[in-house]
């Protein structure tokens, strides 16, 4: 991630923000610059609408320091290289489309011309619409269209195609990754995978209102990929050992068990025996999506939720474990 | 697709001037009023109705030229109080309550080119209300206002929207519009008893009247009165529209800039 520009995009330093007792962001710091596609994954709840509100000047960190091309995004002036999009069900329902756009357009110094804009999102025959007679599919793509009217540098799209089929879909896909070809930063949340991996380069995974990994798509897709291969060692001192495990990306100790996320679980496993490594009460667990997640906050309770515990194995039990049930 | 080729940076970036981004805004929310005649219709036939059953009909009333005027001068702060209240108290309570608003606000625009065109907005419409009512006190009754009159309590009708219009934004900002509409109303009508636009202070018993005197609707009344007829009230209800039009403000602008969209818990 080298900076193309002596001002990043946006920036958050620090960056915390609670709600009465609830904590939606916790210590987060982040940097987005331009030219970048960063997808943002998370499960609901998970801090990422938070997080795109305190860029867009929505609402304002309760610690922390929060900048939009250098200055603060509450100030109006700062937004001007900002391009967000409505709620689908928050477009203004007297109001028709072309108006909706001149008005949206009106704000920045060089808008896009309308015409070119509806032109682009397949909405020219509906201009005269009052955008409440629109379908969901259609009031989607006129609100990703409002995202970019205004040539934003920075654009902020927060699940922008939930609930589209798949047409759809690929139509804004097309949209979003075209427009950042011209050089903008594109945020783009969601919590479905395929969606992330159809568009973003970065990705940062949040949950619990906590960055839990930031890095580009393909080591993020072999994290999720991972297993934890979990075991009680005989000897604490061997966990030195198991350190360069094969794909191994994470380990982490509690409660005397030891777990290692790994990209191969069978390799890491042939190699722990291979080693002599004297262990106890082996497991191995799938890690989808969301336990990856879970995997990366380092919550014990947490993983807990659905595990598939495959085998549990002796000490010098066979030497490859399957991992049963997948 | 291109892009403008100016330097990302914010110096590059001119923002729109602030007088085109008043008028856009003055011109989306008109439209979007207006689209719904239903609301503008209402709030235009409440005065002139409340004219024509019970002023109309009452003889010692609508037969005399000064007690007439004065009247209808009562029910015109009654309509200016509630198009105010109603327009920027629900009003706002319900924007903020709309998707959309958050988006608005996240435009590089501010709250100032918005709030303009709510202002806006509700005067016109608030002007809109008053000429039913006014009509009603021309044809029907003895009510006169000759033209310089007429001139004046059009000043008069702007300057008394100023301190409701404040008041309504400091409610709307300040809560969700279900409370905002209770609030509204339990806030209206006894201000507009207590401050005499439905029966003239000098029926009022002696204490009521000392209240009254203290109220933004009875300092009001008495600066439309004193437009359209010429009759002097109390003589200190310039001073104490003036320090109530002090008080909103300050609570309208510490609703606003507490505000961050709807909260949920």
């Amino acid at each position: 991630m080298t900076a193309r520009n002596a001002t990043p995009a946006a920036t958050l330093e620090g960056v915390t923000r609670t709600f009465d007792a609830v904590t939606a962001l916790d210590d987060v710091t982040l940097t987005l610059e331009e030219g970048q596609l960063i997808g943002m994954l998370g499960p609901n709840g998970a801090g990422k609408s938070t997080l795109l509100s305190l860029i867009s000047g929505l609402r304002r960190p309760t610690r922390g320091t929060v900048r939009l091309f250098g200055g603060d995004p509450r100030d109006a002036a700062s937004r001007i290289l900002l391009g967000t999009t409505p709620q689908e069900t928050g477009l203004p329902a007297t109001l028709k489309v072309r108006e909706v756009v001149d008005f949206v357009g009106a704000h920045y110094p060089a808008p896009m011309p309308t015409g070119e804009l509806m032109e682009m999102f397949g909405l020219t025959d509906l201009a005269s619409r009052q955008t409440g007679g629109l379908s969901g599919g259609q009031k989607r793509r006129l609100a990703v269209a409002l995202a970019i009217v205004g040539r934003p540098r920075i654009v902020l799209l927060d699940e922008p195609t939930t609930g589209l089929d798949v047409d759809a879909r690929r139509i804004l896909w097309d949209a979003v990754r075209g427009y950042h070809a011209s050089g903008a930063c594109v945020v783009v949340t969601s919590h479905y995978l395929e969606e992330i991996e159809a568009l973003a380069q970065r990705v940062v995974v949040i949950d619990g209102g906590r960055v839990l990994a930031d890095d580009d798509l393909p080591a993020i897709l072999a994290r999720v990929g991972a297993r934890h291969v979990r075991l009680t060692l005989g000897d604490p001192a061997d966990v030195d050992r198991l350190r360069d495990l094969p794909g191994a990306v994470d380990l982490t100790q509690a409660d005397g068990r030891t777990s290692i996320l790994t990209s191969d679980s069978d390799a890491a496993v042939r190699e722990i025996v291979g080693r002599g490594v004297a262990f106890s009460g082996l497991e191995v667990r799938g890690a989808s999506l969301e336990e990856a997640f879970l995997a990366m906050t380092e919550r014990e309770a947490a993983s807990t939720s659905s595990p598939v515990p495959a085998a549990s194995v002796a000490v010098t039990a066979v030497p490859a474990v399957n991992e049963g049930a997948h | 697709m291109s892009v403008a080729s100016t330097t990302s940076t914010l110096a590059g970036a001119r923002p729109v001037p602030f007088l085109r981004l008043a008028a856009i805004h003055v011109r989306a929310q008109f439209l979007e009023t207006v689209r719904v005649p239903v609301a503008v219709i209402s709030s235009a036939l409440f005065p002139a109705l409340a004219a024509f059953f019970f002023v109309v009909p009452n003889e010692a009333v609508a037969a005399d030229p000064v007690v007439a005027t004065q009247a209808i001068a009562q029910l015109a702060v009654f309509a200016v109080m509630s198009a105010c209240l109603f327009t920027h108290g629900t009003g706002v309570a319900d924007d903020r309550g709309q998707p959309f608003d958050g988006f608005v606000r996240t435009l590089p625009a501010g709250a100032a080119p918005r709030l303009v065109g709510r202002v806006v907005n509700g005067l016109a419409f608030t002007t809109i209300s008053l000429v039913p009512l006014t009509l009603v006190g021309v044809l029907f009754t003895d009510a006169t206002l000759p033209l310089w009159r007429l001139a004046a309590a059009i000043g008069a009708v702007l300057a008394i929207a100023v301190p409701f219009t404040l008041l309504g934004l400091a409610i709307g900002y300040s809560m969700s519009s279900k409370a905002a509409i209770a609030v509204v109303q339990v806030v209206l009508f006894p201000l507009a008893f207590a401050g005499g636009l439905f029966l003239p202070p000098n029926m009022f018993p002696g204490w009521l009247d000392a209240v009254s005197s203290g109220l933004p609707s009875r300092a009001a009344r008495e600066v439309m009165v004193l437009v359209t007829t010429g009759q002097a009230g109390y003589g200190y209800a310039v001073p104490v529209f003036l320090a109530w039009t002090a008080v909103f403000a300050v609570m309208a602008v510490m609703a606003y800039r507490n505000d961050e969209g709807r909260r949920f818990r």
